[in-house]
Parts: C-alpha cells; structure tokens; sequence
C-alpha cells in the first residue's frame, strides 16, 4: 500500500502525471474516490486496494482531462474498462500510468497498454457466483415471468441514471436520451420511458461492457442492472468468440461491418 | 388544535391501518421493494440500512444503501419497521417523479384540452416516514406554494396525512440535528408514533388531519395508564451535530467564488441520485410527448447535477463544470432557500450521501465550508 502510494508521488514529482487517482474506505462497503494533483497533495493520497469503485469512470471526464496524464491505481476491473476505452480511441498509449499489486503483494507500474494487456490475461476475473447463478435463474424463467421480473425491477428506477454516469464505457458527450429532435427516448420515469432507458444502454453497452458490476453498485434502488449488458456479452461471446476489454485493439462487435459476417439470423 | 398524547398498542396499530384502508384511504408504508436473490426467502424480510442480506448481487456491495422504500399495504405485518430510512423519501406521493399534467388533441382549427384530472388523487394516509422527510415537506410545500402556486402539489397535500415514526435508531450519515431538525421532530407530521419498546406506540395526534385519522376509531387511542412515566425523549436516539447549521448560509455565500466546490466536486460523477432521493428537491422538467394529434404535457424529476440542467439552446452552458452544478445544489438548499422562503432546504436525512455512487458526503462537505 505505502509502495503504491511511493509511486504515485514519485510519478507525480517527475511530472510524469498531473493526477493521481486513488480510492479510500469510507464506511464498511463504501469507497470515494481520492485525487491528487501536485507533489504537496501526495501528503492526503490514500488507497485501498480492496475499493470497489472502478475507478476508470475519471479517465474520460471533462473536468479532469485537464491535468494531462494519469496515475490510476488500478485493478482488473478499471484495466479492462481502460482496455476497452482504448479500442475506442478514449484514451491514448501511455496516457494512464496503472499502479496494481500483484498476486505476490509486490506493485508495478504498467506504463503502456502492451502491459495492461498482460497483466489483465494473468488476473482476469468471472463474474461473481451470485450474478451468474441470478443470470441462470433468469435464463430458466419462461419469458413472461422474465419480463415480469425486469417490470417490477424497473418500477423502482427514478432514472437518476446514475447507471450511466458511473459506467466508464458511457462517455458520450451527449446520450442519446439527452436528444430531442428526434425524440427517441421517452423522457419520463414511467414505464415505457424506463423500459426503453435500459434497453437502450443495454445495447449501445453489448459486446463493449467489461462486465465490471459498476451500474448496479451506483444504482441507488438496488436494481441488479448490470445483468443485462453482461448476459448480452455472453451472448456475443459465444456467438463470436470475443470478451470486451481484453486488448487495446480489438474490435467492435456490433458496429463493424465485414462482407463474410454471418448472415443465417437474417431471415 | 392542541397536540396530545395517546397509547397506541400493536394491536390497535395493526387494526388502524385496517380501518384506514376500509375507510377509503389508500395506506402507504416502509415495504422490501427489491427481489433479486434467488435464496432470499419470501415475505416480510425487511432490512434496513447497512444491512447486507438484501445485497444478494456480488457486485452490489455499496453497502449503504436501504433496501426499504413506500409501498402500499393492507395490513400492518406488510409493514417494515426495522430501517433507518427508506432508500427513497415519501415526497413521490406529493411530487411524482413523473406526473402528467394534462392532456391535448389537435383538431382542425382547434385545439382540445384534458385538464388534470383532480378527483383521480387518492387520498392517502402515509405511514412510516421520518421526522426530518415530514419536515422535508414543509421545504417541499415553500417550493411548490410560491406564486402561482402549484395547484396539484396542493391538492395532493390536502389529500396526504402524514403519521410519521420518530427516530429510535440513525446512522453514519444522519445529521438532522445540525440543520435544526430532531429525532422527534413533530414539524410536518399530522401524528407521530414513538416506539416504546414493547410493540407498542406513544401516539401524538398534532393536526386535524392526525385527528380525523383518530376519529375512524378512538377507542384505539389509550389514554396513558396511571402512573405511566416514561416520556418520548427516552427511547429517541441522540445524535451530535456534524456541524453548525445556523453557520452555513453566511459561510457558504462567502466562500462562493472559491475553488473549493470544484475541489469537493471533483468526484462528482454527474447523476441525479442526491436530488432524487432527497425529500426537498423539487425541481422538474417540464416536457410534452405527442403522437399524431394526441399529445400530453408532463413534469418530471429533474436535478441541478445534471448537465443538461442548465444548457441553453444556443450550445451555451452557465454551469459548464461539475464544480459549479455541485456549488448550486449546495447554495440552493444553504444560502437561496433560507433567504428567499425562510426554509433551510436541508433537513439532515443524509440520502443524499447514502445514494451517492462515491460517496460524497453533504454533511462533510458543509462542515468543510464551514471550518476550513
């Protein structure tokens, strides 16, 4: 822990970073994020490595941009975010320096994707039991009992999005539910305008989302969101045998176009 | 009308909200709304705050929120009374989070109006809410009673009885006592039920509306046994205040033009949570969604953390940054709503901070503002 936060300042004194992004426990299970700007402020830096934001949500934001690169410390969920970010030309080689400890407790500083890519094939992690086994639990249900499910979740949802905002994959500078001419989300927290919210996220989310659980963490009505987008992926994965946020590189499923794609689904 | 004390026992409690329901009112309450464990057995399991046995998903671990929100019932074992508060407050009866406000159909050369429909309010007896979310209703009703005033907030508030449960129990995030609101705080409630300990309820009927509710049946409001000593502060919990309240409004205006809202707002992701769950906010979009002819008009929840809150149409935005979009929800409910309705808009519930995906605290960052 003192090592990681070495590093930081280290980074930082060097002008190598401008920002510092860590996080510290602020109540049993609840973490805020911490920054750090100038070599003097390295003096407040914490960071709990057992934090469960993902802290890879800063990359993108406007307000922070500003200070250049960035320090993060990292674990899979936020390199696999920042892989993903990087497919999708967010973030640029050696922008972000990664601090994470290894499974032998010893730091490293991953300075380049080559190396983020590596150490997200060593440490990559399946999706908690218990989403999968509500995800099984979901898939056994006949759709009508399914959709009842989602209804009684989504009555809950003020569209607060906080979803959205704590998703480091929504960075567009204008969602699609902020577009009024045309409209085409419903505005109002009712039915069909949350209804059509998530599955609109959902989708602009298969096949990119990391599967990192984010959404669901912030949903403040407990919603178990998350799901969606995941069991999406998993759909993409078995059909065209790619997981998101695994390299700096990779594709994007459902919007690039190849002449020899599969066509069987189209009538 | 004078307040008064009564006993209300579980008995008599589980038959009022009986009574209520068969005398027409519509009874809402503290319910589990969430069903996503597969291993959760089924009924009444009410956890309040801090609790991890409704966080059945491994990655839903941010372990502050309640899994207790207003729902309606029918009988008190619907009821759940083991919570600090519930995730959401009780202004949605008030204020929906999305209401329409009245319908239109174009003709040729016309234009027809479906005005809103007043009789379809139902009137409604809320059980459950807390001392600070009744006082949040008076904020609430200053908002929604300046002129012109708000017609159907109104009618919704003449239609509401507010029967509020005192504090036996806060948590971390709690702080009404720093912004003038207590544990037993009767403000904005038509009666107030203290538990005694025993399952039964120290009743005190405060309003004509607390009393029409005691009217369904008086014989289930005791008088107090002779010889009864205990009195309600005893089994109210004390909290501390976080901070100086009667501070905040002078020090929060002259620390306006500084850079320590950026600071504070730097974590900020830019969601709505604090606003929607927060029992005093009550700004709203107002938007109109038409089919062909058919159109109706609505207003929704809105927030001031939300970007597009203040965009204009030309592309330009006041408050370009999350730093002043966090400074406005701060001066609003510190320095604006005290200076122009005389009403703090904050009353200390803490859901704000409880809601918040990072944790940002209210009471901190006040406290910051105002001993830094």
């Amino acid at each position: 822990m003192q090592e990681m936060i070495s590093i930081a300042q280290e980074l930082l004194e060097q002008g190598k970073v401008g920002l510092v992004i860590g996080q510290a426990r602020v109540a049993e299970s609840a973490w805020k994020p911490v920054f750090a700007r100038t070599a003097e402020q390295t003096g407040t830096l914490e960071h709990d490595p057992s934090g469960n934001l993902n802290l890879a949500v800063y990359l993108t934001k406007p307000d922070l941009k500003k200070y250049g690169n960035i320090a993060l410390f990292a674990d899979e969920r936020s390199l696999r975010s920042l892989l993903r970010l990087a497919a999708e030309n967010q973030v640029k080689d050696g922008q972000v320096y990664a601090i994470v400890a290894l499974s032998d407790q010893s730091v490293k500083v991953l300075d380049s994707f080559a190396a983020i890519e590596n150490f997200v094939q060593e440490y990559i992690k399946p999706i908690p039991e218990s989403d999968q086994a509500l995800i099984d639990r979901l898939d056994a249900m006949t759709p009508a009992d399914r959709w009842e499910f989602w209804k009684k979740e989504f009555e809950k949802c003020t569209k607060c999005f906080a979803c959205r905002q704590a998703c480091p994959l929504c960075y567009c500078a204008s969602c699609v539910v902020e577009q009024n001419q045309p409209q085409w989300v419903s505005v109002p927290a009712s039915a069909l305008g949350v209804m059509e919210w998530h599955m609109v996220r959902s989708m602009h989310l298969a096949g990119r989302c990391t599967a990192c659980g984010q959404c669901a963490q912030a949903c403040p009505v407990n919603i178990p969101l998350h799901l969606l987008p995941i069991r999406l992926g998993q759909e993409i994965e078995a059909v065209y045998g790619f997981r998101a946020g695994l390299k700096a590189t990779e594709p994007s499923t459902l919007s690039t176009f190849k002449p020899d794609d599969q066509e069987s689904f189209i009538g | 009308m004078n307040p008064y004390i009564r006993l209300l026992s579980k008995a008599s409690f589980g038959k009022l909200v009986e009574i209520c329901g068969q005398n027409g009112l519509q009874v809402c309450a503290p319910v589990q709304k969430d069903q996503q464990s597969g291993e959760q057995p089924s009924g009444n399991q009410c956890s309040g705050n801090q609790s991890s046995g409704n966080q059945s998903s491994g990655n839903q671990s941010s372990g502050n929120q309640s899994s207790v929100e207003f729902g309606q019932v029918h009988t008190a074992d619907q009821i759940c009374t083991d919570y600090v508060l519930t995730r959401l407050s009780a202004k949605e009866y008030v204020f929906p989070r999305s209401e329409k406000l009245f319908g239109y159909e174009k003709t040729k050369g016309n234009v027809t109006i479906r005005n809103f429909n007043f009789d379809a309010i139902p009137r409604r007896v809320i059980f459950g809410l807390r001392p600070c979310d009744a006082v949040g209703m008076i904020a609430l009703g200053k908002i929604f009673n300046q002129e012109p005033k708000d017609a159907i907030f109104q009618a919704r508030m003449e239609r509401t009885t507010f029967i509020s449960f005192s504090c036996t129990r806060a948590d971390a995030a709690c702080f009404c006592t720093s912004v003038g609101v207590h544990p037993g705080d009767t403000r904005g409630s038509d009666i107030q039920l203290t538990p005694i300990g025993n399952g039964d309820y120290l009743a005190e009927i405060l309003t004509e509306k607390g009393q029409s509710i005691v009217d369904l049946d008086p014989a289930l409001f005791e008088t107090l046994p002779e010889g009864f000593k205990s009195t309600k502060e005893q089994f109210l919990v004390q909290l501390h205040p976080v901070f100086d309240g009667s501070k905040a409004s002078q020090k929060i205006n002259e620390r306006f033009d500084t850079s320590l809202f950026e600071e504070q707002a730097l974590a900020c992701l830019g969601c709505g949570a604090c606003a929607f769950v927060c029992p005093t906010c009550g700004c709203f979009d107002i938007q109109d969604e038409s089919r062909g002819k058919n159109g109706v008009r609505f207003r929704t929840w809105d927030s001031c953390g939300l970007k597009q809150f203040t965009l204009h149409t030309s592309g330009h935005n006041p408050r370009d940054t999350q730093g002043k979009r966090w400074r406005q929800r701060l001066m609003h409910k510190f320095s604006y709503m005290p200076e122009r309705l005389e009403v703090l808009g904050c009353v200390g519930c803490g859901r704000c901070t409880r809601a918040c995906p990072v944790s940002m605290s209210i009471s901190q960052s006040i406290k910051q503002i105002i001993e830094d």
